[in-house]
């Protein structure tokens, strides 16, 4: 239909010309005049049909497909440009992209469970831990007695060493109520959840467990129900298997091989009131429960519970908390900061092309005015543009889609633990969907702009003025660009500013140990250990000792059954002896709880201020002792000398166990190097390893932490096989695992606050250099507009040096004006990262001192080239110049 | 400036399609037979732009007020020839007469001695 009608008016104007023509021969020119005079009189053949087909009634989808064609063809005219323009928004939608797609993976995207918004964890609020562990007997009464859940379930994690199939081997494990699976909606891919019945005391054992564990462990054998497995040296049958799709993280939640009914576990100290054993729960709530109704009822709950056992439960507070909140709501904040500021560095490409755009529409400034007098309406060329810069930007769009599935993978290898549901981020349909507003988004905005100045320019002047354009007008624009340019990379480059500051402030701050040449494990040993007598579970642990320290390479080690520094915290209860004892267990103050070798202190290098530190002669013969930090001290013994002193706590059945204090070590920063100060719990004990209590050393025969010192200058996980295998020789059955080295546990506790200084960093980096490219740009372009004035200028005398002052003056002034706005903005909006920082204020003077420099200096220096250019114009071409 | 611009374009074109009509009127015409006739006709004064000739051409006829057809000329070649509807007679008569109404109108302003 469109090509016919073309044809039909190809020929028409044909016939025109040919009719033309042959009136002139009639009238006696030759041929070949007769021609030439015609094509003259008729004008622009292409332009006359272009201006003719704008008549035709077609769609507004062919004058549309019409645009993109004419777009494409002049873009492909212009191949530079188009390079330049397109690289650009690649850049800046690509990185939008992917902080976006992390935002939809992270915040946006429902939790992949039935119900999800229904689902809640609880905790036990209590004093220095806002979401402390559950103990059984509250856990079973909460979920006995609430009216506002439809059920709860409790879980805990352990390690668990499994054998009797193939290699014996340790995987990670969590203890569950039955109700666990049923709450969150997941569905074993074969057998069943547990029963009720399973699920408490003297039930026969039974296990499920994962379908990597059924994969690697039984060959994915389909008659694997009802076989068993031996976890810690008991048989269980195995009752399901959790499909490998099911992943939580949460607090004392992590996704494992094993899962066994919580309610069976005889250890008697968990089935304690008082007890502290990291156990957490989940629940769901009622449909039409809201939170608020959940948490009055469970504090109705509580006044119960309060009421019935006052020894241990005064004062008790559930803490509820949405599952999702709960995962993602620390990140929440820094990924909108992130959001915003990558936005930024998108608004500043847009500036950029619009630039690049303004520049090129001077060259086409004829090409539209003719169009106008042939009656081409002007918002038909507004059109055209806007089709043109859409082009461009949807063109950037799928370019920076392949750019963010790149970057966002290289961002996420930097971040492989930090980042809660990071298996969910990728480049879904939202993430399209968003990627195809931004870019339409992006065209408009940068091409609008440039659209309307051409399209209004003053048509009559500009086909007077033989191409030269309005430098006065347009120069106003690309000023303002600049403005705008240099504005928004201030405000993210104070925004990486304070990251980096607080990055260095972390860094400065000692963690009270030395975490260089430390590597840590855990030990595991054969499941027999623990039916043994207390004396021969020390005797096999001395002989561990030894075998670790007998490895080349190993300078100092120490087992360590409590507190892991910025991993896992420990606690244990205590009181002053000579001080009134609380009255209520409840009101009994903790301490963080270290029980080590003697050789940890030298191990992790942490000072001791006074005293001494544990012996090997403090064995379990010996007077019980402890050594307690300096926080410690000055709490319970401010202006005292606390060496000589004794701490007692209370062993299960009641009984007293007095230590005596027999030193001060420097306090370790438990909870991270950003959180510790945070954290309300600061006092730290040190207890000896093998003076702790019979019923104790039976559980610590199941396995503990090990810290050991390697020589400097070597990878301290390198010795690890060596220690695994001297371990082996003592125990076959031992399972060794889990080698970390000290340093990389220190930086993952600040992994995430340096996710966003890298983030940061890079954003404003890009936006440093494109709107060094901008100022650069405009620069260059008004240097060509003014050649001519420069060469008048010369020519009546001005110096070199005039014109350089000149030229930069230009510059300085955009550039300054820009900085000005920028630190406005930037004072504006830093405070929204305030979560994010540690060491420093949204409002840092040095911070914005020193991007205001660095951001000065780069505009300048972009600003120098124009202007050197500009100085070495030879006036008697420049006069010339057209 | 630039709205006097854009009137001097419309009173062109409106004025262009008044003396289209108005060709067609004694039969069917191509384009180059219309710009011919306006030119002798107007005493070589008028002179029709192809680049506004054709535009008018195709939108009077999607207005429907001309329709086309192709045919031979006297000298047996091929051309588009467009002839009045209908609609375009009585458009035409409409156009003469707000025509006729506007040039009295300046005119008698014109004539009209200055006072004062």
């Amino acid at each position: 239909m469109d090509s016919r009608k073309n044809e039909d008016l190809e020929a028409e104007i044909q016939s025109h010309l040919q009719m033309a023509a042959q009136d002139k021969v009639a009238a006696g020119q030759s041929p070949r005049d007769a021609r030439d005079a015609t094509l003259r009189e008729f004008g622009n053949v292409g332009m006359v049909k272009e201006v003719t087909r704008e008549m035709w009634p077609g769609t507004s989808l062919e004058s549309f497909l019409q645009d993109i064609r004419y777009g494409l063809r002049t873009l492909i005219k212009t191949p530079g440009f188009a390079v330049v323009a397109i690289l650009t928004l690649a850049l800046g939608i690509g990185a939008n992209t992917a902080v976006f797609s992390v935002v939809n993976g992270v915040l946006l995207n429902p939790l992949p469970f039935r119900d999800a918004d229904r689902l809640v964890v609880l905790f036990h609020d209590k004093a220095n831990f806002p979401e402390g562990s559950i103990s059984y007997p509250n856990f079973l009464d909460w979920q006995r007695d609430n009216q506002s859940f439809e059920a709860m379930a409790a879980y805990r994690q352990n390690g668990f060493s499994i054998t009797g199939a193939g290699e014996p081997e340790n995987v990670h494990g969590q203890r569950i109520s039955s109700t666990f699976f049923p709450v969150l909606g997941v569905n074993p891919v074969l057998g069943r959840n547990f029963s009720a019945d399973e699920d408490r005391l003297g039930a026969n054992p039974t296990v499920m467990i994962s379908e990597g564990l059924w994969k690697r462990k039984f060959g994915s054998d389909p008659a694997i129900i009802g076989r068993r497995l031996i976890v810690e040296g008991v048989g269980r049958t195995i009752v399901g298997v959790i499909p490998a799709g099911f992943r939580l993280r949460i607090s004392n939640f992590r996704t494992g091989d094993v899962y066994l009914p919580i309610g069976e576990d005889t250890e008697p100290q968990f089935r304690e009131r008082s007890s502290a054993w990291g156990m957490d729960a989940i629940g769901l709530l009622k449909r039409g429960v809201t939170l608020e109704q959940a948490r009055q009822d469970m504090a109705r709950v509580n006044r119960g519970l309060a009421a019935a056992y006052p020894d241990v439960d005064a004062g008790i507070k559930s803490r509820i908390v949405p599952l999702k909140e709960h995962m993602v709501g620390e990140l929440r904040p820094v990924l909108l900061v992130l959001l915003g500021a990558v936005a930024f560095v998108l608004l500043i490409s847009c500036v950029n092309v619009a630039n690049l755009l303004l520049a090129r529409s001077n060259s086409r400034q004829r090409e539209f005015a003719i169009r106008v007098a042939l009656g081409a309406a002007q918002q038909r060329i507004v059109r055209q543009l806007l089709t043109e810069s859409i082009l461009l930007a949807l063109v950037g769009g799928v370019l920076g889609l392949i750019l963010a599935k790149w970057g966002t993978a290289a961002a996420l290898a930097a971040v492989p633990r930090s980042l809660p549901r990071a298996e969910n981020i990728g480049l879904d349909f939202h993430v399209l969907l968003y990627t195809f507003g931004i870019s339409l988004v992006a065209g408009i905005v940068f091409g609008l702009v440039p659209a309307l100045k051409t399209s209004h320019s003053h048509i009559g002047s500009t086909l007077k003025e033989s191409g030269r354009n309005l430098a006065g007008t347009r120069g106003r624009a690309q000023g303002a660009f600049v403005v705008a340019e240099m504005a928004l990379a201030l405000v993210l480059l104070t925004g990486a500013g304070l990251m980096i500051r607080t990055l260095f402030h972390l860094w400065e701050v000692d963690p009270g140990f030395n975490p260089h040449d430390i590597l840590t494990f855990n030990v595991s040993p054969s499941s027999s250990l623990a039916s043994k007598s207390p004396d021969a579970i020390r005797a096999a642990y001395r002989e561990m000792h030894a075998a670790i320290r007998s490895v080349p390479g190993v300078e100092a080690a120490s087992f360590n059954w409590g507190a892991h520094p910025m991993e896992g915290d420990a606690e244990e209860s205590f009181w002053v002896q000579g001080q009134p004892k609380p009255a209520r267990r409840a009101d009994l103050p903790y301490a963080l709880q270290y029980v080590v070798q003697p050789e940890y202190l030298e191990l992790m290098q942490t000072p001791l201020k006074s005293g001494r530190f544990l012996r090997p002669d403090d064995n379990d013969h010996s007077q019980f002792v402890v050594v307690i930090d300096e926080d410690f001290a000055a709490q319970y013994f401010p202006g005292k000398n606390p060496i000589g002193q004794h701490l007692v706590n209370e062993q299960t059945g009641g009984r007293e166990r007095v230590e005596e204090i027999v030193g001060v070590a420097g306090h370790v920063k438990q909870f991270g190097l950003d959180q510790d100060a945070i954290n309300t719990l600061h006092a730290q004990i040190y207890e000896s390893f093998f003076q702790q209590e019979d019923d104790l050393m039976r559980r610590v025969a199941k396995g503990t932490d090990v810290f050991v010192r390697t020589r400097a200058g070597i990878d301290p996980t390198s010795v690890f096989p060596a220690i695994q295998h001297a371990l082996n020789r003592v125990d076959a059955g031992m399972v060794v695992f889990g080698p970390e080295n000290m340093d990389q546990t220190v930086a993952d506790s600040i992994a995430q606050k340096r996710f966003s200084m890298t983030l940061l960093a890079v954003f404003a980096a890009l936006a440093l250099l494109l709107a060094s490219i901008g100022i650069y740009g405009v620069l260059s372009y008004l240097v060509g507009q003014r050649t001519q004035e420069i060469g008048v200028r010369m020519a009546l005398g001005a110096q070199r040096s005039d014109v350089l002052r000149l030229i930069m003056n230009d510059g300085a002034r955009m550039a300054l004006l820009g900085i000005g706005i920028g630190v406005v903005v930037a004072l504006g909006l830093t405070h929204l990262m305030t979560s994010m920082l540690f060491g420093v204020r949204p409002t840092d003077p040095l911070t914005f001192a020193a991007v205001t420099l660095v951001l000065g200096w780069i505009a300048l220096l972009a600003c120098y080239v124009p202007a050197h250019r500009a100085m070495r114009v030879d006036p008697t071409v420049a006069l010339r110049y057209e | 400036m630039k709205s006097q611009y854009q009137n001097r374009i419309e009173l062109l074109q409106g004025t262009l399609d008044l003396l289209i009509l108005q060709t067609l009127l004694w039969g069917p015409q191509h384009g180059y037979g219309i710009s011919q006739v306006i030119r002798t006709q107007s005493g070589e004064v008028l002179q029709v732009d192809t680049g506004s000739l054709y535009p008018a051409l195709h939108r009077l006829e999607k207005q429907k007020w001309i329709k086309s057809e192709w045919k031979l000329t006297e000298k047996n070649q091929e051309a588009k020839f467009y002839q009045l509807t209908a609609a375009g007679r009585k458009q035409l008569a409409e156009e003469r007469s707000r025509w006729e109404q506007l040039s009295d109108a300046i005119g008698a302003v014109l004539k009209n001695p200055v006072i004062g």
